[in-house]
């Protein structure tokens, strides 16, 4: 019999705008010693089936329609508050996209881990400690002694989802719920995490339900893998038939969005259009004495015409850069020069005029744009600023920038709360687009976004940038984005460029340790070959 | 932005503050509080068209008497109609709060706006600037301006806003402070508009929804100054009057004719209750995570 077995789940929310039905109809199963995983975008229910069954969807707004959910002969949704805060924790436990919201930043995690032990299992202080710090030490946590006793802060992103998970397991639990648990972590650490999850279903004996937007990142671990779309579960079934015969068209959908494949390389030698030399930014913290090297001594080219890829982890200095070429960043030294002029030292008016030259799109869409500004208004203001074209001219203008970035002209008095995330991000690429820029920094653009809208977006960006000529620096943390548009690649570790070369070179002669390791940790290897 | 011929079919869009209204106007307390205001200020301005009486005109006969039809309110000692001199020191304590305000407003979103968006050594400037007058005893101050300069309505208006912009411009400054950090405002910053225009366009739109909010609750405290100035015998003079001066009157005489405190009071408390609740129902309609559902 099933671990967990969710049996019709309807659940609603009643908002002033009517009643919006988020899960509809669901039944999935959670078997023992398997791990599940529910794929699906944002707003397709996949967090919501699995928090309605732990009774954590808050009532109102939501509604549960209708369903069960079996776990150990009894029915979940039927179950008191009561009743269920028993299960919740120590049956059934949860790990969660951002540890760090978590964990109380007052306490060591020490004291977190023991407190359930102390408090429901009455165990006495020293002992809780000594089962606290074996399971320290299995969720691959050096030195577990010491750090027994360190604040949530003192960890690393990745250290503190290994505290969280070591917080889930301490009650010995049947079933771990884990909501887009590396989300949030690089790309290394996130491969990491992957291993441990899977390890622990291993070794502990116990079923994991994996809720993910990314199908590659389940592809390694998943025993068993659950499509949702708009509330509905659309497909399900074992990894090799999601992956290589899946029958539904959205599954399909998903799987061609997995970023693959790579841009046919450039064939003539274009000039430099972007140089830059021994680049510094540097940071001086009021706190402390050392600076922040965020960016040190970094040289390189742009040729005119190419996507230069930027890949880096966070913290590695990759936005710095970006942002410091086009002088959004203090510079600390170093010379950086567009088209052969030396913009290093610009000001004013100078640096304006360059501006209209260089331009840069930002990674959340959602906070790029001024929320009490039109499409219309936001579109404008480059234009106008530049002298872009003459008032009388400005309409047409606007209307062919929306038509270039797939925006319906209708939606031009619309304000950015009332688009999608996909949809603000052509917004956010018209307004760089405006002034006709020969160079761009994207950074990040995609991230922000589902699988299926990122698809979208990287092939607009490809298409815009032939149109307009562009050159462009695109950062990312995502090789398989990078590979798919960039026609060089350069890595950054720590502050300093540690490689660089053609896509080709770099992904199949990766020289420095940092990019062998970077290239060990692209999830989806199990299956990306045979896509 | 020039009106559109090409866009004739656009859709209308809901702007963030058409949202922000729409949300007000549920709030019934709040829509009482601002029909109340608006009231308010509609007699204070009709008042020289529809007062009953003049304001210096005395019964020295009648003397202080209760309510009556002829004198809806009673009559002070001087036999003044209450009604007529309520009208009348609302014009004065209604202009004080507004103006006071007013000043308040243009001073400390601009001082603040700059500081924050600025930052470094000239935050570092202005920001003491502000600590620097706060320690000020704010009673010395005016008192030295009105010694100085003589009693003065208008210098009234001046020396009530030079103290409370100071508030003002410290929340104005945190809000740029955040502001400042995202990434629209780096756009800004990267389209190639001037400080200015980002401050302008960019920034103080985005800051305003605390600030309105604080300013309807800087109004009432403002008018509650002047009653405590005019109190003190350091604000308003008669002839001229204001609801301050009507209740420091009223409290002295409260034991014979406790209508003359009574009427003045209850006017002060309706006008600040509308304020309060009008900057409730602000405070929730701006609250920019309601916006998100």
């Amino acid at each position: 019999m099933a671990l967990l077995h969710v049996e019709n789940l309807g659940v609603s929310f009643v908002t002033r705008n009517g009643v919006t039905k988020a899960v509809d109809d669901v039944s999935f199963s959670v078997e023992r010693r398997q791990i599940t995983a529910i794929i699906g975008e944002s707003g397709s229910g996949k967090s919501v089936s699995c928090y309605a069954t732990l009774g954590l969807v808050p009532t109102p707004p939501g509604r549960i329609d209708s369903g069960h959910a079996w776990f150990d002969g009894r029915d979940l949704l039927a179950l008191s508050e009561s009743e269920l805060r028993q299960i919740r924790g120590r049956d059934i436990a949860m790990i969660f996209q951002d540890p760090m919201t978590c964990l109380n930043p007052y306490m060591t995690i020490g004291k977190q881990l023991i407190e359930p032990l102390v408090l429901h299992k009455n165990m006495d202080r020293a002992k809780a400690r000594i089962q606290a710090v074996a399971l320290l030490e299995e969720v691959g946590i050096r030195d577990p002694n010491t750090t027994f006793d360190a604040y949530p802060h003192e960890f690393s992103g990745g250290m503190r989802q290994r505290v969280m998970i070591a917080m889930a397991l301490i009650n010995e639990p049947r079933l771990l719920i884990a909501d887009e648990p590396t989300t949030a972590l690089d790309v290394t650490i996130q491969a990491q995490i992957l291993h441990l999850i899977s390890d622990l279903q291993k070794s502990r004996d116990i079923g994991v339900l994996f809720i993910s937007h990314d199908l590659a990142v389940v592809a390694d671990i998943a025993d068993h893998i659950i499509v949702m779309e708009q509330g509905k579960v659309v497909e399900q079934g074992p990894p090799q038939d999601i992956f290589h015969a899946a029958q539904h068209p959205y599954t399909q959908k998903l799987l061609s969005a997995i970023p693959t494949g790579q841009k046919p390389p450039a064939t003539t030698e274009q000039s430099a259009l972007i140089q830059v030399n021994n680049l510094r930014t540097w940071f001086y913290p009021e706190n402390s004495a050392e600076p922040v090297k965020a960016v040190d001594n970094v040289s390189l080219e742009i040729r005119r015409g190419e996507i230069l890829g930027l890949v880096g982890e966070s913290g590695s200095g990759k936005s710095t850069l970006g942002r410091s070429i086009l002088r959004l960043a203090p510079i600390t030294a170093g010379r950086i020069a567009l088209d052969g002029t030396d913009i290093t030292a610009l000001e004013g008016q100078g640096l304006k005029q360059f501006r209209r030259r260089m331009q840069m799109i930002f990674q959340d869409p959602y906070a790029s744009l001024n929320p009490r500004m039109t499409v219309y208004d936001t579109l404008a203001e480059p234009l106008l600023l530049h002298n872009v074209v003459s008032r009388r001219e400005l309409d047409g203008a606007i209307k062919q920038l929306m038509d270039d970035v797939g925006l319906a002209q209708s939606y031009v008095r619309k304000y950015p709360h009332e688009f999608s995330g996909g949809q603000r991000q052509r917004i956010a690429i018209g307004r760089a687009l405006a002034t006709k820029p020969e160079f761009v920094v994207a950074d990040e653009p995609v991230s922000a976004l589902d699988v299926t809208i990122q698809a979208q977006i990287l092939s607009l960006l490809a298409d815009l940038g032939r149109e307009y000529g562009l050159t462009m620096l695109f950062v990312s943390h995502d090789l398989a984005v990078i590979r798919q548009i960039a026609d060089r690649i350069v890595v950054m570790y720590r502050g300093e460029l540690v490689e660089s070369g053609t896509v080709n070179d770099v992904f199949e002669h990766p020289q420095a340790a940092y990019t062998q390791q970077l290239l060990a940790s692209i999830p989806g290897a199990t299956v990306s070959h045979s896509i | 932005m020039t009106e559109s011929t090409v866009f004739n079919q656009a859709e209308q869009g809901s702007s963030l503050w058409l949202d922000a209204w729409l949300r007000l106007r549920r709030n019934k307390l709040a829509v009482f509080g601002g029909v109340v205001l608006l009231l308010l200020i509609c007699i204070a301005l009709l008042t020289p068209w529809i007062a009953p009486y003049s304001y210096e005109a005395q019964d020295l006969d009648l003397g202080a008497s209760g309510p009556t039809s002829a004198h809806w309110l009673g009559t002070d000692v001087f036999g003044r109609d209450l009604l007529t001199q309520i009208m009348y020191g609302g014009r004065v304590s209604l202009a004080v709060g507004f103006v006071a305000t007013a000043v308040a407003l243009l001073i400390g979103v601009t001082w603040g706006a700059v500081a924050g968006y600025v930052g470094g050594r000239v935050d570092a400037v202005m920001m003491r600037l502000v600590d620097i007058l706060y320690a000020l005893p704010f009673m010395i101050f005016i008192v030295l301006l009105m010694v100085v300069f003589g009693r003065n309505v208008l210098l009234l208006f001046l020396a009530i806003g030079a103290v409370e912009w100071l508030t003002m411009a410290r929340i104005m400054r945190s809000q740029v402070q955040s502001l400042r950090q995202q990434e629209f405002v780096e756009a800004a910053v990267s389209l190639g508009l001037s400080p200015w225009t980002i401050i302008w366009r960019h920034i103080v739109p985005n800051a305003l929804g605390p600030i309105i909010v604080y300013t309807t609750l800087t109004i009432p405290s403002v008018m509650l100054l002047e009653a405590f100035l005019s109190f003190l015998g350091l604000g308003i003079q008669p002839p001229q009057t204001s609801w301050g001066l009507l209740i420091s009157y009223g409290a002295e005489t409260m034991e014979e004719y406790p209508w003359l405190l009574i009427f003045p009071g209850l006017t002060l408390t309706l006008t600040l209750f509308s304020l309060n609740f009008l900057g409730d129902g602000l405070r929730d309609a701006l609250d920019v995570r309601g916006s998100k559902d």
